[in-house]
């Protein structure tokens, strides 16, 4: 490559960075500044002076703590358990014999195309029924058993040689053995990248949570957040705040498994959206 | 041993089993029959056969404005996404220095995407005070243009989506980087050897090679902006003149706001025999114009 050509691909991908990362650099200086310098023109990036207040103040606004931790207890309860039941139907599929199994499989493949908006009316239905709505019930429940990284899993435990597992079945072990003692720690990487893609999901979930919430105790963060735009709105220093504050826990999540993202997106090919 | 092996067998599976009779195969079926019914939650459904399916086509214009608006979206965001995805991915591609930094920094607003971005996004498009207006209005006044009112005014607040969504175009960028890492080098020098520029590289190596990443991504692309409704409902709900009411808010509203049970489920159908199509379509097509090399079909 010539000096010539190298400049202008910095040059395109310095302006495309800069695209990229000034709304969230507005975000951030917004949420430092003084109201009174919010709307100044020419806007000013970097704010003076600087006010940490803005944050205590839209968490005194809304009860941002409470949101925090139902997101918080939601996503990490729901991605616990959808993890372990994927996995552990993952191993089914891939390991055991049963009857009508790839009938089944291809039963499951076929309901993942199936779009939530489909289940998501019936369902709510039944959370109703069961006098369910504006619980913690139906925030956890329903996706706990969305067995959504089934396919994934059994894609990777197909890879694990079936070797070790005939070793250890001659030695008397059952199949709850050889899933805890051998599969498991052999997939660590597929079940780690399936974490943070289903930690990530849960988070940001939007529909369901603001579907089946009422009070204001059960609400998540971003249906949360949603209430308090309505109530604040112009006053946005505050809600800047408010959105760096959501928006914290995946960015260090991000940041420190970058790996299982990449991995994840080739994988899924979902782009993590 | 055989029943033990049953028993662990079951234990395994019934999660899943669980999942997907209660979550998924039974909410199908149960949805199918309630797109049939007149049902309000406050009284018990009652059989009308088709009259949902026959008011969506002939009594409801909300509902072709709803897909107006939804295709008028997908039909720019999606290949516009594309196409930038595979610039940038062409681009880190290119020996660069620092590449992991890059690829975070274009990934990062797909990362951070959902309801707090959205509300950056309505106050970078506010017509007032938005980034978007004070940065283009010294351009806008030297031709005595007013200022923009995005998502305020019906013939620029879809665009304004259109926008917005390619703020997110780091998946797809992460996907087509993968792809170009896949296309041999040996092909590139025989180019080179008859004596391909870098457009002739481009369109006669690069572009063939990635026409399965191309083709993923459109239809993955489409059915996602298809389904799209968080930052609708977070930044202009049904927009002026219901510029920005698109299909899913469309459904969420009756099905959420006026408990139109029957109706929006029948709404729900139609969106997926929409995506049922899409993807028929996508495999009829793929064979006519996708290369596949051999070990990736």
């Amino acid at each position: 490559m010539n000096t010539k050509k190298k400049i202008i691909l910095y040059l395109l991908l310095t302006a495309g960075a800069a695209l990229m990362l000034s709304p969230l650099l507005w975000m951030v200086s917004t949420s430092l500044k003084d109201p009174a310098n919010v709307m100044k023109m020419p806007p000013e990036w970097i704010p003076d002076p600087v006010r940490i207040e803005n944050y205590s103040e839209a968490c005194q606004a809304i009860p941002m703590g409470r949101f925090y931790l139902n997101s918080l207890f939601i996503a990490i309860t729901v991605t616990v358990c959808q993890v372990m039941t994927s996995a552990m139907s993952a191993y089914a599929f891939a390991r055991m014999k049963f009857p009508l199994r790839d009938k089944m499989f291809f039963g499951y493949l076929a309901t993942l195309m199936i779009p939530a908006t489909i289940t998501m009316i019936p369902v709510f239905i039944l959370l109703q029924q069961l006098g369910w709505i504006d619980s913690y019930k139906a925030l956890i429940i329903p996706g706990i058993f969305s067995a959504y990284g089934t396919f994934m899993l059994r894609q990777f435990f197909m890879t694990i040689p079936v070797d070790l597992e005939n070793a250890a079945k001659i030695d008397g072990c059952g199949h709850f053995r050889i899933f805890f003692n051998i599969v498991l720690p052999l997939s660590k990487p597929a079940l780690a990248t399936l974490t943070v893609f289903t930690f990530m999901g849960n988070w940001r979930s939007f529909i369901w949570p603001l579907i089946v919430t009422q009070s204001i105790e059960k609400k998540t963060l971003p249906v949360g957040l949603t209430a308090f735009q309505g109530q604040y709105s112009g006053d946005w220093h505050l809600l800047m705040a408010a959105s760096v504050v959501a928006i914290v826990p995946v960015v260090i999540v991000f940041i420190f498994n970058q790996k299982h993202f990449v991995k994840g997106i080739k994988l899924s090919g979902f782009g993590g959206t | 041993m055989a029943k033990e092996h049953r028993r662990d067998f079951w234990l395994f599976l019934s999660p899943w089993l669980i999942g997907f009779l209660l979550f998924a195969l039974g909410p199908i079926l149960f949805s199918l029959w309630l797109s049939f019914t007149d049902y309000n939650i406050f009284k018990s459904p009652e059989w009308v056969g088709l009259a949902n399916y026959k008011e969506m086509f002939t009594d409801d214009p909300l509902i072709w404005k709803a897909l107006w608006n939804t295709l008028f979206y997908a039909f720019f965001a999606v290949p516009l996404g594309t196409f930038f995805a595979m610039m940038v991915a062409i681009l880190l591609n290119q020996r660069v220095k620092g590449q992991s930094i890059w690829r975070t920094i274009f990934y990062l607003p797909t990362v951070v995407s959902g309801v707090a971005m959205g509300v950056v996004w309505r106050w970078i498009f506010d017509p007032e005070v938005g980034l978007a207006n004070t940065i283009l209005r010294p351009f806008l006044k030297l031709f005595n243009l007013p200022d923009p009112q995005w998502l305020l005014d019906p013939n620029l607040a879809k665009p304004a989506y259109i926008l917005m969504s390619l703020w997110g175009i780091g998946g797809g960028m992460i996907i087509f980087l993968a792809g170009l890492q896949n296309v041999p080098k040996h092909l590139y020098e025989a180019a080179e050897i008859d004596g391909a520029g870098i457009w002739g590289k481009f369109r006669n190596v690069t572009v063939p090679m990635l026409t399965p990443v191309i083709f993923f991504s459109l239809t993955m692309g489409l059915i996602g902006s298809f389904q799209i409704f968080t930052q609708a409902y977070v930044m202009s709900g049904r927009g002026v003149d219901n510029s920005t009411l698109f299909y899913v808010l469309y459904l969420f509203e009756q099905a959420f706001r006026y408990f139109r049970i029957g109706y929006g489920s029948a709404m729900a159908w139609v969106l997926f025999a929409i995506i049922l199509a899409i993807t028929v379509i996508k495999f009829s097509l793929a064979k006519r114009w996708v290369h596949y090399t051999g070990d990736e079909a």
